[in-house]
């Protein structure tokens, strides 16, 4: 069968056939619908409605994208979901790094438990945060506010940010900690000024998650925001309506996720890796 | 010089201690702010009344909630829409994740690529790609019934979102797309851990492929296999974006889980102290589940012989 190939060169079937067709089907899988969401949001309107379904359209149209930023506030919704998952993702960072700094160098009683208990948390979810948030928000007088969304979305990013941190401190050397101690550095100078520096890249790893789920997060942003101009580009888009109760914009609502979707589709190209060390990192450490 | 440094480190330990609590001080508080107060002031309000009949205004009324509980059947029907939801859709997950994590595993042109295409789902918001989903299930003009037209399987279209059943089936179906690629990750990053010797040795021994999966893989791959099955659980549980954009629970309350009947209680029907009973619920049902996993999961890591030390 292999004539004039070494035996140990031989490539046996499956893998001949059966892994290009497992990738190709791979590839379709995770692509096929958001590809077909980005089609629909430049189709004319008789082609998204034709049937059967143009699935090569010959005309195209930025008329959707138009109409969500001319008839709709939709810039708002950008900025809002720009601003909220930034500033929670530094909030995050900024209270998650000392917490992890500290559960892995400095001795703390109780480290273990304080992990798992951490980790635990992980497991709810906002559904049953939502309503004693309620009560949060209500009391402060956060409705509507960005704050409103900034200090859940930080917390609920906290316990990721801390795992995954801590396991990366805990990879430092820590000769260079202890020769900076000897020169007479304190903890918080040590941290800002030698230990952050070093573990730049774990936070970019833990903000991009951070981000991530900030950028997606519905059912807070969903309770505790009603002004059509302060929501966010996921409620804002589940809440497009057409001019008519039965006219439901198809166009406007594929641009919408298009848009909503885009910024993280650019993340996931260029910080792939990132992605998948925080994630499995913040995973294993279970 | 080695006396004083020693002392030094002495010293440092004890204002260790403090600088170290002080560095947590953000966190804890942050934490307790928007995990543990609450969910503590909700099994305080799950003791009230606190609804339009009360005028909004709350009154104690003891265990009153959870004896309405026992006797509510849309309650009932959300808790087995939630089970239904959840068993389903991880187990369907589990299969399909570790089908592509094996093929992430393997050596081709063009991995990293494949392996950027495989997470692309996860990161997606679920909201929006609800949106999506609804559409591509949508009865006149989605792609779903397009393509079984025109290979001929159906002629009539199919109401996906409309029947009970075939909705519950359209749900999952977008939820497995959504957060397979989860699964995927953690397992390849379990596969990558695995030392290739072990199958080069087994192979050497004459075992098939299908014996070293079944009698390497499997059970080198048990811990993350079980920490990815309680985090899913966990997570389909509580499911709620995907089925409040696709169906919003219907049709008929057909695909209404556990979440969509806490929501629709407190912020539709504006009953509070009903609402805080059933997250309270909600909550022990999940710390059950958590403990179980975790019990399975210390009994794994143990017959597996400790091979991941961390």
């Amino acid at each position: 069968m292999t004539h004039g190939i070494k035996n140990d060169q031989a490539v046996p079937l499956w893998r001949r056939v059966g892994l290009p067709l497992a990738i190709t089907l791979i590839a379709l899988f995770c692509l096929a619908p958001f590809l077909w969401q980005v089609l629909t949001s430049f189709k004319l309107n008789a082609d998204i409605a034709a049937v059967p379904n143009v699935y090569w359209p010959t005309r195209f149209t930025l008329s959707h994208y138009l109409e969500l930023f001319t008839r709709r506030p939709f810039l708002n919704y950008v900025v809002n979901s720009t601003l909220v998952a930034l500033l929670s993702t530094f909030l995050a960072l900024a209270v998650g790094a000392p917490a992890a700094y500290a559960l892995a160098r400095l001795n703390l009683q109780g480290e273990r438990w304080l992990l798992a208990a951490i980790l635990i948390i992980t497991l709810f979810p906002p559904i049953l945060l939502f309503l004693g948030l309620l009560d949060i928000v209500r009391f402060l007088h956060l409705g509507n506010t960005y704050l409103a969304l900034i200090l859940p979305y930080a917390a609920l990013n906290l316990p990721l940010t801390i795992l995954v941190l801590h396991s990366f401190f805990r990879q430092l050397p820590r000769d260079l900690e202890d020769a900076a101690r000897v020169d007479g550095y304190s903890t918080p100078q040590l941290l800002l000024q030698i230990v952050l520096p070093l573990t730049l890249p774990a936070l970019v790893t833990t903000g991009i998650l951070a981000f991530i789920a900030a950028w997606n997060e519905f059912i807070f942003a969903l309770t505790f925001i009603t002004r059509e101009e302060m929501k966010t580009i996921p409620v804002a888009a589940a809440q497009l309506s057409g001019a008519t109760l039965m006219e439901i914009p198809y166009g406007p609502l594929a641009a919408a996720t298009v848009i909503g979707t885009f910024p993280l589709v650019l993340l996931v190209f260029f910080f792939q890796r990132q992605i998948i060390q925080g994630l499995t990192a913040g995973a294993i450490r279970g | 010089m080695l006396d004083v440094m020693s002392y030094d480190f002495l010293r440092d330990r004890q204002g260790n201690r403090l600088t170290g609590w002080l560095l947590m001080l953000p966190a804890l508080l942050l934490l307790l702010l928007v995990f543990v107060y609450p969910i503590a002031r909700v099994f305080w309000q799950s003791l009230l009344i606190e609804n339009l009949g009360t005028e909004l205004k709350p009154a104690f009324t003891g265990l009153t909630n959870y004896v309405r509980m026992t006797g509510d059947s849309r309650f009932w029907q959300s808790l087995g829409n939630s089970t239904i939801f959840t068993v389903i859709s991880v187990a369907l997950e589990l299969v399909l994740g570790l089908a592509i994590a094996l093929v992430l595993n393997q050596s081709f042109r063009g991995r990293g690529l494949l392996r950027t295409i495989a997470i692309l789902p996860w990161a997606l918001p679920t909201a929006l790609m609800a949106l999506a989903w609804t559409w591509i299930f949508n009865d006149q003009y989605g792609v779903v019934n397009d393509l079984l037209h025109r290979t001929g399987l159906v002629q009539a279209d199919i109401n996906w979102l409309g029947e009970p059943s075939l909705a519950m089936a359209a749900v999952i179906a977008a939820d497995i797309w959504k957060t397979t690629p989860f699964i995927s990750i953690i397992l390849l990053a379990g596969l990558q851990s695995i030392p290739t010797d072990l199958y080069e040795a087994h192979a050497i021994d004459g075992a098939t492929s299908w014996q070293s999966f079944r009698r390497i893989t499997l059970p080198l791959l048990a811990p993350q296999i079980v920490i990815v099955l309680v985090f899913r659980m966990a997570q389909a549980f509580g499911v709620f974006d995907l089925i409040a954009v696709m169906t919003g629970g219907g049709p008929g309350g057909a695909t209404e889980t556990v979440s969509l009947y806490i929501y629709a209680t407190v912020m539709r029907y504006l009953d509070f102290g009903y609402g805080a009973a059933l997250v309270v619920v909600t909550f022990l049902l999940l710390i059950l589940a958590v403990a179980i996993a975790a019990f399975i999961l210390n009994r794994t890591r143990i017959q597996t012989g400790g091979s991941d030390q961390s």
